[in-house]
């Protein structure tokens, strides 16, 4: 794998904000609001028979729109659907950076998904491996099989957990408590750590309720999630708020950094800052605080 | 693109536009329908045309009532109600639009 895609792969998606990609007063203005990620979405917001429709208003916004340091996904149609090839057509020749499989189940439907993927980009002349891929939880055979999922492709660089579908697969609803989704996010989170790949939390779908989603986001930070699906802007500044590394978490941050760059010069493996037992293995975790600390404007 | 039949796209929301379309054999004809006519019927126009151009469409009636949609906005439900009159569903020429 090249370094351009690790990097593309790392890049920062603390949210992930859903829009129908037929409705042309959301593809205009969302990114206005500052998302690390734009969820251009031609799967259950569209209806069924505006499909094609949908193609035509997310292929010119894309080409049109300067969504400046917004990632572009689409979430396409699934592989049980006459859509999802032409989606995916679609959205490579547009320009997207990545795509969302929805309902993925087994790594099979990633390989189909990739295959597809590698014939529009030679089709549109766009170089192999440009656009990535995230699979979507939303089956228990999906949680299950979440670690061939994770590994089934190098383009893929995240796995997302869709509560309502999955919760109805676990004949269940969704709960303010959200106990019937812990079991998912823990695999997932396993999984997608194991793998070395991005996880993200469902949607909070009471937009109204913004405490309720805060709490929620804290403990999903907490488990080790990467970010959030969004379905309201409102919500974008409480995510990045809680993704904000604290003043105390940044200086520390920056001392491990220091610390372990020049202890591993003088080859020296183990050492303490503030106290506390540091080596190697803080490195990564230190770096992603002060990204993160940069990507919220309080480190230039 | 040969036309085959009437067809529409779009929505009478605001930002977009609601396009129909129709085969006809007297060159392109436009009504236009627009709260911003005065200060972009002719942007509009323009847009509608280029569009028409590009799919190769050389005679059809278009009708489009704009509710203050971007071009990019207009040019997709304008491309949206051709293919549909066209009925090509698939294989869509992505790259020439």
């Amino acid at each position: 794998m090249g370094e351009a895609l690790t990097d593309k792969k790392k890049r920062l998606r603390r949210s992930m904000l859903f829009l129908n990609a037929q409705k042309p007063s959301l593809i205009r203005d969302a990114y206005l609001y500052g998302p690390d990620s734009l969820m251009f979405d031609l799967e259950d917001a569209v209806a069924e028979n505006q499909k094609d429709s949908a193609r035509f208003s997310l292929y010119n916004a894309l080409r049109n729109i300067d969504y400046g340091r917004s990632e572009k996904i689409v979430r396409i149609n699934g592989l049980d659907t006459p859509h999802w090839r032409e989606d995916v057509r679609c959205a490579v020749a547009a320009g997207c950076d990545s795509i969302r499989l929805p309902k993925t189940e087994t790594a099979r439907d990633i390989s189909i998904l990739e295959e597809e993927v590698f014939k529009a980009e030679k089709e549109f002349g766009i170089e192999e491996g440009t656009v990535l891929l995230m699979a979507a939880i939303e089956s228990a055979r999906g949680v299950i099989n979440c670690m061939e999922i994770c590994t089934a492709s190098d383009r893929l660089f995240g796995i997302a957990l869709s509560g309502g579908d999955y919760t109805k697969d676990l004949q269940t609803t969704l709960s303010p408590t959200g106990v019937e989704l812990m079991g998912a996010r823990q695999h997932m989170i396993i999984a997608a750590r194991a793998a070395k790949v991005q996880c993200f939390d469902t949607v909070y779908t009471n937009v109204n309720d913004l405490d309720g989603f805060r709490h929620e986001t804290e403990m999903i930070k907490q488990m080790g999630f990467d970010g959030k699906s969004l379905i309201n802007p409102r919500q974008i500044p409480i995510v990045h708020g809680v993704f904000t590394p604290t003043d105390k978490e940044i200086e520390f941050a920056k001392k491990v950094v220091r610390e372990i760059e020049e202890k591993s010069a003088q080859g020296i493996g183990v050492f303490t800052v503030d106290g506390k037992m540091i080596d190697i293995a803080f490195y990564d975790g230190a770096r992603r605080t002060l990204e993160m600390a940069r990507a919220s404007g309080k480190l230039r | 693109m040969k036309l085959l039949k009437p067809a529409a796209a779009g929505t009478l929301e605001s930002s977009d536009c609601f396009v129909s379309i129709e085969p006809s054999e007297n060159g392109i004809e436009i009504d236009l329908k627009s709260d911003v006519i005065r200060q972009f019927g002719d942007r509009i126009r323009e847009v509608i045309g280029e569009t028409l151009e590009t799919l190769g469409i050389e005679n059809c009636t278009i009708s489009v009532t704009d509710k203050g949609a971007l071009d990019c906005t207009i040019r997709a439900r304008v491309e949206s109600a051709a293919f549909r009159s066209a009925e090509i569903k698939e294989e869509i020429p992505w790259e020439k639009l």
